[in-house]
């Protein structure tokens, strides 16, 4: 049965998900800062309040690491709530709920209890929001196990990993580049999954592999384009999930074309493009590599305001089209 | 404090050279800028100075072996200073890149030779070394064409293709032993009784011109374009000039050859028909504001092409006393690497061979080269329709289609015609 397909946005996909799992399940609840009457800092949960009331659309108190330990708490208890921050950035006024209670509990009480809950992040820079509120931090949850640390990047990923998030029974962290929120794409109508730990080859290439997070993913696919008129066949992966982590499908990309470059927006040092890396230098794929790993990730310093030197500091179009050249060309 | 003598790098992607000969020998006193030694390389033979007076020691550099660039092939001490005789001084491990003289921290403990340090550490990709390990190749026989000499997948599949024919023989220790780079014709020797053939080795030159070509006509789509071009006009002026030529010291202060306005010709062709003055590079095309025509010099043991630059702007006395110079040098081995890098364009004539017809290989950065054969008397239908005698040129333009298009290079061939044929057009 195929369900129509529209196009509609990420931030509709990811009201719609959550609207679809709370008509499918009353333990699915909503928690967050503003995510009542004023529809959420970035107007995600629009008027879901006004739809499931205000007991299963909950507005939460300025306070992160109150409102997150309710979440957390709700959700050892039998509830499956979604827990919104307004910018990922507060993540760091939650982290002793997240890393050391959400993410351990099902480990420290033997299996006795689950944490069945799903925290959505708005990231990225872009929005002139500066450096308190612009950082992609996905990297910090990505190095707890325990969690699961999901960048869907287009609107469909979203609505259907949004889905598999509230239906699985561990934490899952999902960081939406808040770029992406007025992108459209098509949606299929109704509920569907998308695996929470499978990676998509958006185009398939076969000199040059562009590993891309979130956002990355369409500058990749725009300089794959340009690369392509070039003669330099760029393959893009879609990563999706950081944790767990999808090696096979990087694996085989690298097998084939010999050359990879990650591409994140999230600062380059320690960062997902790292993990990357050193994976593949680990992995079968290493007698395969003609060429360095290249990194393409945000700069080593805060957001900065200035509009120009924010565009500056996470990788743009360009850039990628100069690494993937420089690769393909050998001059790298 | 000894200074050292490293064998500099005097040509792009040079990794290697030869010392052909020195000019001095070990305890001989040198001075700064003195001609300590010649290197033989791809294309050309370098002198290199001493770059310090004193007595030459330690000369390790031997004539006729390769050496990696960087290295060091002797020493100079000022008078009376102690020569080590112990510390043997050698370069530092000498990889493919380093770039002029390496001025600092010399090991001198080092006791390997400099082929066993260059063996045992070839920078290669991970694949190139999985490729070369699956099909037992020694890295350290290949050249590498990446980035800092990098040996890199293609390298070792350039190198295997070529010995695949070799493997066949299932003579391991002869495959071993076997350069990359050999060519398949290896195979053929079973066919050969013994004795009855000798082995050369190739030269620098030789394998250049083979890897080249090999490139340029494997990857470069050639296509062809022929005309024949009365010569009959050309000739006559030819003679008129040379005639004419002022005596200086007694002697003609030029003498045209046919060649000479062939390359006039060709120079002011390409003028004429800039979209076709082009070199094609993968990210752009490269337009050229001066027609820099190269001709094709035969050698001993085998060719070259120097460079007549911004040809459609020099006299034919010019063009044809530089080529001289050029031509006389090239034979000698004695270009400079900017004297035959590059050009727009090319002619090659092996006209005086009395070759009739033929077609030339593209030298990139070039788009096209023009093949040249002999001027001779043809009959041929005048324009009132009556059966005559001319003498005729046959030429081949050879023309790389990424670049320039069958019009195009028609446009440029007619373009040359005209000019052969009414050659006072050339003179003004």
């Amino acid at each position: 049965m195929n369900a129509p397909v529209r196009e509609i946005s990420y931030s509709q996909a990811i009201q719609e998900a959550m609207a679809i799992a709370m008509e499918a399940d009353e333990r699915v609840i909503l928690m967050g800062e503003d995510i009542g009457v004023y529809g959420g800092a970035f107007q995600v949960t629009g008027d879901l309040v006004d739809r499931f009331g205000s007991d299963r659309v909950m507005d939460t108190p300025i306070s992160e690491l109150g409102g997150a330990g309710v979440a957390v708490g709700a959700a050892v208890t039998g509830l499956r709530p979604i827990f919104e921050f307004q910018f990922s950035d507060f993540a760091a006024l939650a982290m002793e709920q997240i890393v050391n209670q959400a993410a351990k509990m099902r480990y420290m009480l033997g299996g006795a209890v689950s944490v069945p809950l799903v925290m959505r992040f708005p990231a990225g820079s872009g929005t002139g929001a500066a450096a308190q509120h612009s950082q992609s931090l996905e990297a910090w949850l990505g190095h707890v196990p325990g969690l699961k640390v999901i960048q869907p990047a287009t609107p469909h990923d979203v609505k259907g990993m949004l889905l598999a998030a509230v239906a699985d029974p561990d934490p899952v962290m999902i960081f939406e580049h808040k770029l992406l929120y007025k992108m459209k794409g098509p949606v299929p109508e109704g509920h569907y999954t998308v695996p929470l730990d499978k990676a998509e080859v958006r185009r398939e290439g076969r000199d040059v592999s562009i590993v891309a997070t979130s956002i990355m993913v369409h500058k990749a696919l725009e300089a794959a384009e340009v690369l392509a008129g070039e003669g330099i066949s760029a393959e893009v992966i879609d990563l999706r999930s950081i944790r767990p982590l999808d090696r096979e499908t990087v694996i085989a990309s690298v097998m084939k074309t010999s050359r990879l470059i990650c591409v994140y927006e999230g600062v380059k040092t320690l960062g997902v493009g790292a993990e990357i890396s050193a994976m593949i230098a680990e992995s079968e794929a290493f007698d395969y590599l003609d060429a360095p790993i290249l990194r393409l990730g945000g700069s080593e310093t805060p957001i900065p305001y200035n509009p120009e030197l924010e565009k500056a500091a996470v990788p743009q179009v360009p850039d990628i089209i100069d690494a993937a050249r420089g690769l393909a060309r050998g001059v790298r | 404090m000894a200074t050292e003598v490293i064998l500099p790098k005097v040509d792009m992607d040079m990794a290697t050279g030869k010392i052909s000969k020195w000019f001095f020998g070990e305890g001989d006193a040198v001075k700064e800028g003195d001609v300590l030694f010649e290197i033989e390389t791809d294309k050309a033979a370098m002198e290199i100075d001493a770059p310090a007076s004193g007595v030459l020691r330690n000369v390790t550099g031997k004539e006729g072996v390769d050496i990696p660039v960087g290295s060091a092939v002797a020493w100079i001490y000022a008078e009376g200073e102690t020569v080590n005789e112990t510390a043997v001084p050698l370069a530092p491990p000498a990889t493919a890149e380093s770039p002029l003289p390496v001025s600092e921290a010399k090991t001198p403990a080092a006791e390997v030779t400099v082929e066993q340090k260059v063996d045992s550490a070839p920078r290669a990709t991970p694949l190139a070394r999985r490729l070369a390990r699956e099909r037992e190749l020694d890295l350290a026989r290949l050249n590498g064409s990446g980035p800092r000499g990098r040996i890199v997948s293609a390298d070792v599949l350039g190198a295997s293709n070529m010995l695949v024919d070799a493997r066949a023989q299932a003579d391991p220790a002869a495959v071993q032993s076997e350069a990359p780079g050999s060519t398949a014709g290896e195979n053929a020797l079973r066919h050969f009784p013994d004795g009855s053939y000798e082995l050369q080795a190739h030269s620098s030159m030789r394998r250049t011109i083979a890897r080249r070509l090999v490139e340029a006509k494997s990857s470069v789509p050639h296509f062809y374009l022929k005309a024949d071009c009365r010569l009959d006009a050309l000739l006559k002026l030819r003679a008129e000039l040379n005639a004419a030529a002022p005596l200086v010291e007694n002697v003609p202060a030029y003498k045209l050859s046919v060649n000479d306005l062939v390359i006039k010709a060709y120079a002011l062709a390409l003028a004429g028909a800039p979209d076709a003055n082009v070199s094609w590079m993968d990210e752009h095309l490269v337009r050229h504001s001066h027609s820099d025509v190269g001709v094709a010099v035969s050698v001993p043991g085998g060719l070259i092409t120097p460079i007549i630059r911004q040809a459609e702007q020099k006299s034919l006395s010019t063009i044809s006393n530089e080529m001289k110079d050029l031509a006389a040098r090239a034979k000698a081995g004695k270009l400079k690497p900017n004297e035959y890098q590059g050009g727009t364009g090319a002619v090659s004539n092996l006209g005086m061979y009395g070759v009739k017809e033929f077609a030339a290989i593209i030298n990139p950065p070039h788009s096209t080269i023009l093949a040249v054969g002999a001027g001779e008397k043809r009959p041929v239908v005048t324009a009132e329709g009556e059966l005559g005698v001319a003498t005729v040129m046959s030429v081949t333009l050879s023309t790389d289609h990424r670049a320039v298009d069958g019009a195009l290079g028609a446009e440029l061939l007619a373009k040359f015609r005209a000019l052969i044929e009414n050659p006072l057009s050339m003179l003004v």
